[in-house]
């Protein structure tokens, strides 16, 4: 009955054109000879040298490469810990509330996140930098993470974590050895999760952000207002590239994984 | 174990009651409060130290005068209006589009599905502020779309996309179109196939079949779909100020203008806090679509 019929077969091939024909021709742009972009000069990877001559692009990288591994690290751990306590803990004084802390945030507006978030900072006098931005992107990767982590654990055995207990772990052991493998595919792609989200937020961060800390998707932006440059088409194929890569060996990895996982199963039933 | 308890929900509760809740509230409070020429520029502000009398103080002088002023002047309901309707309509394109991908991915054979899922995925990890970029090059005057079009002789004059309503449209449409594909794919491949071979038998034409049974069945995930794009897209930012023009309204725009621009923080903060009353509808039905979802699945 599943059948590819024609009316498929075109819908697939524009949905994908449509999907990926302005990233080609983004790409491709970028290794033209000429400043002007709509005019092919001939081939040139001019403006990536530019571009890596460029302090203000390579200062910008830097926050934000380092805002993205702060913020979703520590996005990790409380998004775990959040998730713990939705999947757990049980009943507690709060618990409502708690729980549309954790989804609130993913529905909110990016606009009115960093407006409330630049108005705290301000009332408690708090200087506009890095850290604040941080703290900013690991307050809404958390919901992120937390909902990946406790989406596993709903469909996890306790039985395996008990038993670990009653052959004489502590919890923290059983933690360790037990809970952490299992959740651990889980707490990973939280991670890269919150990792991507605060590499590609333009708007919490600009509330947030102080004049010392442009970061990448700020400088992208205010440059692009002035319109399209080779520069930033060079910038872009280059994120593009950086993603391509990561998402395909997190894939093969993943299968690897599993296929290994099917083996041990199988090596295990003989 | 008591005290590891406490850690655990403590931990999480206390940041998201600071870095959440609290400036909720501080945005509330500010919508109530005047503007002011001072840093900052609004007033009153809470001075703990006076005690009792300061709080009544505080209180007496909050008021909903911004919030009328916003139903006074026809840019803020103008820019609410449009906005819902911007959302609307390409939601409503991103259906149109999204629908016949997931089905052609629901319809291959199985080993092909992993792989054009994750195509599906692809743009989604890559920056949201390239994919919006990519346009511009694409829809401007003298852009690709138009040097194509010209060349092949379908129009002599270049189109006037960029700037207007119609890029905004595009923009939308193609940044959010992994969010109406994927929940509708997850629904159309649990579908059960005899149930369309039974429908078939009885009776059905194919197209019939295919309106009565597949579409009827693909329903929570169409509206799933719907929801995961009109949400986002009514506060959207980045996109109407990159591919809109000077008279393309979207409220998300008017409250950044408002805040970097005039400097009226009082107003912006009234025009998020209405944005919110708006979104409330929308995120309730979603919810209780996502748990009337779990529910059958059990």
């Amino acid at each position: 009955m599943r059948k590819l019929t024609w009316f498929n077969t075109v819908s697939l091939s524009v949905g994908f054109a449509f999907l990926y024909i302005p990233m080609i021709v983004l790409v491709i742009y970028s290794f033209n000879e000429s400043k002007l972009v709509t005019v092919w000069g001939g081939f040139s990877t001019k403006w990536y040298g530019e571009l890596l001559q460029n302090k203000a692009f390579l200062d910008a990288a830097l926050v934000t490469a380092k805002v993205a591994i702060l913020s979703s690290t520590i996005a990790t751990i409380l998004g775990t810990m959040a998730a713990f306590v939705l999947v757990r803990s049980g009943k507690f004084l709060g618990r409502t509330l708690f729980s549309g802390m954790i989804y609130a945030p993913l529905v909110m507006p990016e606009v009115i996140t960093g407006l409330s978030l630049l108005l705290l900072f301000i009332s408690i006098g708090m200087d506009r930098g890095v850290t604040t931005i941080v703290l900013a992107h690991a307050t809404f990767s958390m919901c992120y993470v937390s909902v990946v982590v406790s989406s596993r654990m709903a469909t996890f055995d306790t039985s395996l974590e008990e038993a670990a207990l009653d052959l004489g772990c502590t919890p923290w052991d059983a933690f360790k050895s037990v809970t952490l493998p299992i959740i651990a595919p889980a707490v990973i792609s939280g991670w890269l999760l919150a990792f991507t989200l605060s590499l590609d937020d333009l708007v919490i961060a600009s509330f947030t952000a102080g004049p010392s800390s442009t970061t990448l998707p700020i400088k992208i932006y205010s440059s692009v207002r002035l319109g399209v440059s080779p520069e930033i088409n060079a910038l872009s194929t280059i994120m593009i590239g950086l993603v391509t890569v990561a998402v395909i060996i997190a894939s093969l990895s993943s299968k690897i994984s599993i296929a290994r996982q099917k083996r041990d199963e199988y090596m295990a039933n003989q | 174990m008591k005290l590891a308890r406490r850690l655990l929900i403590g931990v999480p509760f206390v940041w998201l009651l600071i870095l959440f809740l609290i400036p909720f509230l501080i945005v509330l409070k500010i919508a109530l409060s005047d503007y002011a020429i001072s840093i900052p520029p609004y007033t009153p502000t809470l001075d703990p130290a006076a005690g009792w009398d300061g709080f009544k103080e505080f209180f007496s002088q909050l008021d909903f005068e911004n919030f009328t002023f916003l139903t006074t002047d026809a840019l803020y309901w103008k820019a609410y209006l449009s906005s819902l309707k911007i959302a609307a309509i390409s939601t409503f394109i991103t259906l149109l589009i999204g629908f016949p991908i997931a089905y052609g991915i629901a319809n291959t054979p199985d080993e092909w599905r992993p792989s054009l899922l994750m195509l599906v995925i692809l743009p989604f990890w890559t920056s949201f502020l390239i994919r919006v970029y990519a346009w511009i090059g694409i829809l401007s005057n003298e852009g690709f779309l138009n040097q194509a079009l010209i060349w092949t002789g379908i129009i002599s004059e270049p189109l006037v996309i960029l700037n207007t309503n119609t890029a905004v449209y595009i923009g939308i449409v193609y940044t959010y179109l992994p969010f109406m594909i994927l929940p509708i794919y997850a629904t159309l491949e649990k579908l059960d196939a005899s149930l369309l071979e039974a429908a078939q038998d009885l009776g059905c034409s194919r197209t019939g079949a295919f309106w009565s049974v597949t579409l009827h069945l693909a329903k929570p995930g169409v509206i799933a779909g719907c929801f995961l794009v009109f949400i986002p897209a009514l506060g959207e930012f980045v996109i109407p100020s990159l591919l809109g023009g000077s008279r393309t309204l979207m409220i998300g725009k008017v409250l950044w203008e408002e805040f970097f621009s005039n400097r009226d923080w009082p107003v912006a903060s009234a025009v998020a806090i209405i944005l919110l009353l708006i979104l409330i509808t929308p995120i309730v039905l979603f919810q209780r679509n996502e748990q009337k979802q779990r529910e059958q699945t059990k």
